[in-house]
């Protein structure tokens, strides 16, 4: 079974863009996904569209052909919906696709319109992930839900609100020199712990962004790579997906995620690493305690350890296993249904040098992506590898 | 939103709250749910029962919310907790305590309340 390759990618800026239509988002990226790839749009047969509120935001549905159209592509075109693992969830089908030989050439992306429609209807938008019975009814939005996950892992493990702070400073750091990125400014430890509450123990730097953008990514066989002389050397080795109940009510652990962990499990069995082999990842911050539950689920980290890796200078990107030397969603921004793509194509421009924190990594040949979906009731992991 | 058509299940096991018989369906390995379930999801049994819901739970975490959805505009700060009833937990609001004295494990008994902002029923804890 061969491992497809990354040909291209291409990211929007992340940040406020209210006036910009979702297609036109999309356009952007894609288009400069398949001019990186230097492939015959012809080649392509398939696009998986990761979007998650589309219906909300634009009063938009459908969007697979619509955006297959924007790109300029006449493919059987899919819209792939698991909340903020859309685009993840949108990866994984394509990777599957290229394995099973049904197509040489698949691009895959996804896009978000959010802040056009100002932050309570976007918050309450994204609230919809949740469980509506159970959790909506109850005055329950993101932030709250992990709030209710931090709280629980002080409760389970220690930690504190000054621990998550070093994860903000360090997101905020690494996205300095992202020009993708919506937030591009330093932040002190003092500013996050001082930053207005959103849902405490979860202030305003614990959050990531409501953000526009789009993110592409143009995959292939290595046959196709090889016989069309394609510069992709990096592969996609290890794809995983797992799920949990969606409420968390209805979990037996409230600091964990174990979606994450089967994911992962999967992830670097079909890829052959373990955990020790990774040398930095793009994982789900859309809150920080969301990062330490990732670390955590990820193998990097015992139950309860992740929450000082930023702290003590292990995450950062001078630190041995740097996290989200983009910025994350954290500094980088979430466009809901693009952030999937968004990671993997951080992760493969890092890993090919041209990313601008690649020098955090300069040897790194293994990288990996984690999105989450919900309180993480569903995740994606996959596994990249440099091939040459 | 049809306002005016009941969630089914949903809304029965609120009525059964309001007139103080509150059940969960429990499964024959004790594996505790809300309705509606036809299936334990753990276990994949089918034989659900109706169980009484204890009186009172603990609180097993909690937050209180700043920024609300427009649906809680106007009940902003309020406390959200997810509750601890034994084989099955419930999600809630707090009320009838001050939101800086809530604390994991405190004890809670369960009703149904409004929303401020819609006067919608809402699953309540309070003290105990």
């Amino acid at each position: 079974m061969s491992d497809p390759r990354i040909a291209g990618a291409g990211v929007t800026h992340f940040g406020k863009h209210p006036e910009r239509t979702g297609r036109d988002l999309f356009a952007e990226a894609g288009l400069e996904a398949l001019d990186a790839a230097g492939i015959d749009p012809e080649d392509a047969e398939a696009l998986y569209y990761g979007n998650f509120m589309g219906e909300l935001a634009e009063h938009q549905g459908h969007q697979g052909p619509l955006m297959a159209e924007a790109i300029g592509l006449d493919v059987p075109a899919t819209r792939v919906e698991a909340a903020c693992a859309s685009a993840g969830a949108a990866i994984r089908e394509a990777v599957k696709t290229l394995r099973n030989g049904e197509a040489e050439v698949v691009v895959v992306g996804g896009a978000e319109r959010m802040t056009n429609i100002g932050t309570a209807a976007a918050t309450d938008a994204l609230a919809i992930a949740a469980d509506d019975l159970y959790e909506v009814r109850a005055g329950m939005t993101f932030p709250g839900a992990y709030a209710l996950m931090a709280r629980s892992y002080f409760d389970q493990y220690g930690g504190s609100r000054e621990d998550l702070a070093h994860i903000a400073v360090k997101n905020h750091e690494h996205a300095l020199v992202n020009d993708h990125a919506q937030i591009q400014k330093e932040i002190t430890v003092e500013d996050a712990m001082e930053a207005p509450t959103i849902a405490d123990p979860l202030g305003l730097y614990d959050s990531c962004p409501i953000t526009d953008g789009a993110a592409a990514a143009v995959l292939t066989t290595e046959s196709y790579a090889e016989e069309h002389d394609l510069d992709a050397p990096v592969a996609i080795t290890g794809t995983g997906q797992g799920g949990d109940n969606l409420a968390l009510q209805d979990r037996p652990h409230l600091a964990q995620t174990p979606a994450a962990d089967k994911a992962a499990e999967e992830a670097y069995d079909d890829a052959g690493v373990s955990p020790d082999d990774v040398d930095f990842a793009e994982v789900h911050d859309c809150f920080t305690i969301a990062e330490v539950l990732a670390i955590e689920s990820l193998g990097f980290y015992e139950r309860g350890e992740g929450v000082a890796a930023a702290r003590n200078g292990e995450t950062t990107r001078d630190g041995d296993l740097p996290i989200n030397l983009s910025g994350g969603l954290k500094a980088k921004g979430h466009p809901v249904g693009a952030t999937g793509v968004a990671q993997l194509a951080t992760v493969a421009w890092v890993l090919d040098g041209t990313h601008p924190r690649a020098d955090a990594v300069p040897d790194g040949t293994v990288g990996v992506a984690h999105n989450a979906g919900g309180t993480v009731a569903s995740t994606t992991v996959h596994v990249m590898e440099v091939q040459e | 939103m049809t306002e005016s058509a009941r969630d089914g299940e949903y809304d029965e096991w609120l009525d059964s709250i309001e007139s103080g018989e509150g059940y969960y369906l429990e499964c024959s390995n004790g594996h505790g749910w809300l309705p509606p379930r036809r299936v334990c999801p753990r276990c994949h049994d089918q034989d659900l029962a109706r169980v009484d819901l204890p009186e009172s739970g603990e609180i097993a975490s909690h937050t209180t919310i700043s920024v609300p959805t427009p649906q809680f505009e106007d009940d902003a700060p309020y406390v959200t907790a997810i509750t601890d009833f034994g084989p099955v937990s419930v999600t809630g609001l707090v009320r009838g305590e001050d939101p800086d004295d809530v604390a994991i494990n405190d004890v809670v008994g369960i009703e149904v309340g409004e929303r401020v902002t819609t006067g919608d029923r809402a699953v309540v804890f309070r003290p105990r």
